[in-house]
C-alpha cells in the first residue's frame, strides 16, 4: 500500500512542476514525471510478492507469475508519452526561436 | 466488402492513407489531395453502409472480434447507436472540411504533412468511437490528441506555437488523469473490456471507489471537452489554428474525445449517479453563461466563436446531465447541429481570412459587399447557432429547455435561455462589424472564396437550414437509437456480453 | 570514417564507438527477432537500433554523416514500417478477421514460429528505429537552423 502512495506523491511532484514552474523545459520535465509515476503505479498493480516474470521457459514450469497485462499497457503508454515529449520539445525549441526565452510569463501574446 | 468486415476499415483506411500520403506525397504532385478526398469520401460511404447494416441487425448492435479472439481476453470493436451517431458526424464533417482545406491549405507550404496529420486525427477519433476496450479508447484518444497538438502548431508562428504548447500541456495532463483512472479501474476489476468492467463493478459496489474514479474521469474528459473550469486551452487553440483545423477541433474533436467518452464511461460503465449528474449540470450551466459573456467581449472573430463553442458544449452536457430520455435526445441532437454550425462558422471565418479580411472585427467592415456568399452562409450559421426558429439549432435548444422544465430545473432552463440570448448578441456583433457597414478602402480587393471552399460551406449551410427535419419520425431513428444506448445505462454490459457469447 | 571529421568527440571515444556500435545494433536486431520468445520485441529492439545511430551522430558530429541516413530517408522508412504492420494486419482478412494470425504457428520455442508475430515485430522494429532516429535528426536540424540565423 505504501508503494502506491509513493507513486501518488511522485504524481503530485510532477503536477507541481507543471503548475508552478515558469520555465518551459521544467514544465515538460514535470509532465514526464507525471507519466512515469502512473506507469510505475500501473506496473506495481500487477506485481505479486516474490513473483516471476511472465515468460515461458523450456524446462521449468513457473508457478507464481506477475500479471503481464499492465506491462504491455505501460509499454504502450511509454510510447505515447515519448511521442508527446518529442512534440513538446520540438515546440519548445521553436518557441525559443520565436520569442528568445523559455519563461512562460514572457510568452503571452494570446489573452482574453 | 460486405457485412461486419467493414468495421475495422474505419481505422484502417485513415491510418493507411496517413502513411501513404507521408510516403508518396513528396514525390507525386496532387497525391495528397486526391488521397485525402478519396479517404474521407470512402469513410462517409462506409458509415452509410454500416448505418444501413445496423438498421437491419436485430438488437442494433455489431461486435467485431479482432483476430477472432473472444472479447474479455481479446479486443472487440462495438458499434451501437451512439457509436454510429458519432462516427457519422466525424465522417460528414471530415469530408467537407477535407474538401475545404484543398483550397485553403494552398497558402501553407507543406500540404502533404497537413493531410497526414489530419488523417491520423480522423483515425484516432474513429477508433475512439468504435472501440469496446477501455485502454484502446485511451490509445485512440492519444492518437487524435497528438495529431491535433501538431495541427494547431501547423503555421509555426508566434501565436500558433504558444497555443499549441498550452493545449499540449493541458491535454497531456488530462490524459494523465484518464490513464490513472484506467489504472485504478483495472486494479479494481482486473479487466479492460468495457462491458466486462461494467458487470464486475455492478456486483462489487458499496464503497467510495467509483466516485473517486469518476472525479478523475471528470477532470480528464472535462479538460478534453473544455468545460468551464478547464477551458483555458480552447480559445487559444481554436483561434490560432488554421481554419479547417479549428473547424475539426470545435466541430468534432471535443465531442468525439470529450463528450462521447464521457457519456460512454459514465453512463455505460460506472453508472451515472445523481451526484455526478448534478455536478455535470452545474458545470454546464456555468459554461453556458460564462462562455456567452466571454464570447460577447471578444474582438477576434475566431476567438469569439471559440468562446461560443464553450457555451454550446455546456448546452450538450446540460441535456446529458438531465438524464431523462428527452434531455439526452436534445443533447445529442444539439451535438449534431453544433458540429455542423460551428464547423461552418469557422470555415467562414477562414474564408474571410483567406481573402485577406484579417481576423480582427474592428479591421473588417462591409465584407458582405465583396463576399456575398460567405456573408449569407455566415448569417445562416449565426442564426442557427443562436436558435432562431426555422433553423436546426432552435429545435435542439428548445428540446433541452423543455426537458429542463419537465424535470423541474426551472433555473437551469432560464439560464439556457439567457445563454441563447448572449449567443445571439455575440453573433449580431459579428454581423454588424464584419459584414455590414461601410466598405473600407483597404478591403476593395477582397474577392470571394474559391469554389471548393464554397462547395463545402454550401452543403453545411443546407444542413443548417433543413436540420430541423431530423425530428421527423422516419429519420429520427438515427438519434433515438443513440438515446436508447445512453438510457439503458449499465445494462449495456449484459447486452454486449450476451451478444459476444453468441 | 573515424578520422575524417573535425567535429565530434575525442579520438578515444571515436575508436571505441567504432568498435562497439555494431554490437549494439546487432543486439537490437537480436531483441527484435526474438521478440516472440523472450522479453523485448519490436519496440525495445527498435530503440536500441535507433540509439546506435544516435550514438554515431553524437560521437562523430552531425556533419560527418556517419550513419548515411538522411531525414527524408528516415521518414520514408518510417512510413514503410507502419504500412508493413498495417499490411500484416490486413492479411488476416484472408482468413476472415482483422489481425488473424494466418501463418503456421510452428513448434514452441523455435525462432521461426508464432505465425505473423515475428513479422509484426520486424515491422514495429523498423518503424521505431527509424522513427526515433528521425525525431532525433529533426531536433538536431532545428538546432542547426538556429545557429544559421
Amino acid at each position: 500500500m505504501g508503494l502506491y502512495f509513493l507513486c501518488i506523491i511522485l504524481f503530485c511532484v510532477g503536477l507541481y512542476g507543471v503548475l508552478r514552474k515558469r520555465n518551459i523545459v521544467k514544465i515538460i520535465i514535470g509532465l514526464v514525471i507525471m507519466n512515469y509515476s502512473i506507469s510505475l503505479f500501473f506496473v506495481l498493480l500487477g506485481y505479486k510478492f516474490h513473483g516471476r516474470a511472465p515468460i515461458e521457459s523450456q524446462n521449468q514450469t513457473i508457478a507464481n507469475m506477475v500479471d503481464p497485462l499492465p506491462q504491455a499497457l505501460v509499454l504502450t503508454s511509454i510510447v505515447i508519452s515519448l511521442a508527446v515529449m518529442a512534440l513538446l520539445i520540438a515546440i519548445a525549441i521553436r518557441i525559443y526561436e520565436r520569442y528568445g526565452t523559455f519563461d512562460i510569463t514572457k510568452i503571452k501574446r494570446l489573452r482574453g | 466488402m460486405a457485412g461486419i468486415n467493414i468495421i475495422p476499415l474505419f481505422v484502417v483506411i485513415p491510418l493507411g492513407a496517413a502513411f501513404l500520403i507521408s510516403l508518396f506525397g513528396k514525390f507525386i504532385r496532387r497525391f495528397a489531395d486526391i488521397a485525402a478526398v478519396v479517404t474521407s469520401l470512402s469513410l462517409l460511404v462506409c458509415s452509410f453502409r454500416v448505418m444501413m447494416f445496423l438498421q437491419n441487425t436485430p438488437g442494433k448492435l455489431l461486435i467485431y472480434k479482432i483476430g477472432g479472439w473472444q472479447p474479455p481476453f481479446g479486443i472487440c470493436l462495438v458499434i451501437d447507436g451512439l457509436s454510429m451517431f458519432i462516427l457519422f458526424i466525424i465522417s460528414l464533417i471530415g469530408f467537407f472540411v477535407t474538401v475545404y482545406s484543398l483550397a485553403y491549405m494552398e497558402k501553407y507550404t507543406d500540404k502533404s504533412k497537413f493531410f497526414t496529420l489530419f488523417s491520423l486525427m480522423i483515425c484516432g477519433m474513429n477508433g475512439a468511437a468504435i472501440t469496446g476496450d477501455l485502454f484502446n479508447l485511451f490509445v485512440f484518444l492519444e492518437i487524435a490528441s497528438i495529431a491535433s497538438y501538431a495541427l494547431v502548431a501547423f503555421g509555426t508562428g508566434h501565436e500558433e506555437l504558444e497555443a499549441s504548447f498550452k493545449y499540449a500541456i493541458m491535454g497531456s495532463v488530462a490524459s494523465c488523469f484518464i490513464f490513472m483512472a484506467i489504472a485504478f479501474l483495472y486494479g479494481f476489476t482486473s479487466t479492460l473490456n468495457m462491458a466486462d468492467m461494467a458487470r464486475t463493478l455492478s456486483y462489487k459496489q458499496g464503497n467510495s471507489f467509483v466516485p473517486f474514479v469518476g472525479v478523475l474521469f471528470l477532470m480528464g474528459f472535462g479538460l478534453k471537452s473544455a468545460l468551464i473550469p478547464f477551458h483555458a486551452w480552447l480559445p487559444d487553440a481554436h483561434s490560432s489554428a488554421p481554419a479547417p483545423v479549428s473547424a475539426m477541433l470545435s466541430g468534432v474533436l471535443i465531442k468525439a474525445l470529450g463528450v462521447y467518452s464521457l457519456i460512454r464511461i459514465f453512463f455505460n460503465i460506472l453508472g451515472a449517479t445523481q451526484g455526478f449528474l448534478s455536478a455535470l449540470m452545474f458545470l454546464s450551466v456555468v459554461s453556458i453563461i460564462i462562455g456567452g459573456i466571454l464570447s460577447l467581449s471578444q474582438w477576434n472573430l475566431k476567438r469569439l466563436m471559440a468562446y461560443s463553442s464553450i457555451g454550446q458544449i455546456g448546452y450538450i452536457l446540460l441535456g446529458i446531465g438531465l438524464g431523462t430520455p428527452l434531455g439526452i435526445f436534445g443533447a445529442l441532437f444539439h451535438l449534431l447541429n453544433h458540429s455542423v454550425m460551428k464547423s461552418l462558422l469557422f470555415l467562414t471565418a477562414g474564408s474571410i481570412d483567406y481573402a485577406g479580411g484579417g481576423k480582427d472585427l474592428r479591421d473588417m467592415s462591409g465584407i458582405s459587399k465583396s463576399m456575398p456568399f460567405t456573408a449569407k452562409v455566415n448569417l445562416i450559421a449565426s442564426m442557427a447557432v443562436s436558435g432562431i426558429p426555422p433553423f436546426s439549432g432552435f429545435f435542439s435548444k428548445l428540446i433541452i429547455i423543455v426537458a429542463c422544465i419537465q424535470k423541474g430545473y426551472l433555473g437551469y432552463g432560464v439560464c439556457a435561455v439567457v445563454g441563447s440570448i448572449l449567443t445571439l448578441s455575440a453573433f449580431m456583433k459579428v454581423q454588424k462589424f464584419a459584414f455590414f457597414g461601410e466598405r473600407k478602402d483597404g478591403a476593395k480587393n477582397i474577392k470571394e472564396a474559391p469554389w471548393l471552399m464554397r462547395f463545402s460551406m454550401a452543403f453545411l449551410a443546407l444542413f443548417c437550414v433543413i436540420g430541423g427535419l431530423m425530428l421527423l419520425p422516419s429519420i429520427r431513428f438515427f438519434i433515438s437509437d443513440a438515446v436508447q444506448v445512453v438510457v439503458k445505462g449499465t445494462s449495456y454490459s449484459s447486452i454486449i456480453l450476451e451478444a459476444i457469447s453468441k | 570514417m573515424i578520422n575524417n571529421s573535425k567535429s565530434g568527440m575525442s579520438l578515444i571515444v571515436r575508436t571505441v564507438t567504432g568498435l562497439v556500435v555494431c554490437f549494439i545494433m546487432l543486439f537490437g536486431i537480436y531483441i527484435i527477432l526474438h521478440g516472440h520468445l523472450s522479453p523485448g520485441g519490436g519496440f525495445a529492439g527498435g530503440v536500441m537500433v535507433a540509439l546506435s545511430f544516435v550514438l554515431l551522430v553524437l560521437v562523430f558530429g552531425k556533419d560527418a554523416n556517419a550513419t548515411r541516413i538522411s531525414k527524408n530517408l528516415a521518414s520514408n522508412l518510417d512510413s514503410i514500417g507502419a504500412l508493413m504492420f498495417l499490411g500484416i494486419a490486413l492479411l488476416g482478412f484472408a482468413q476472415g478477421a482483422f489481425f488473424r494470425n494466418i501463418l503456421g504457428k510452428g513448434s514452441h520455442f523455435d525462432l521461426f514460429s508464432a505465425g505473423t508475430i515475428p513479422l509484426s515485430n520486424i515491422a514495429i522494429g523498423l518503424k521505431v528505429a527509424v522513427g526515433l532516429f528521425a525525431i532525433f535528426l529533426a531536433l538536431v536540424i532545428l538546432e542547426k537552423f538556429k545557429e544559421g540565423q
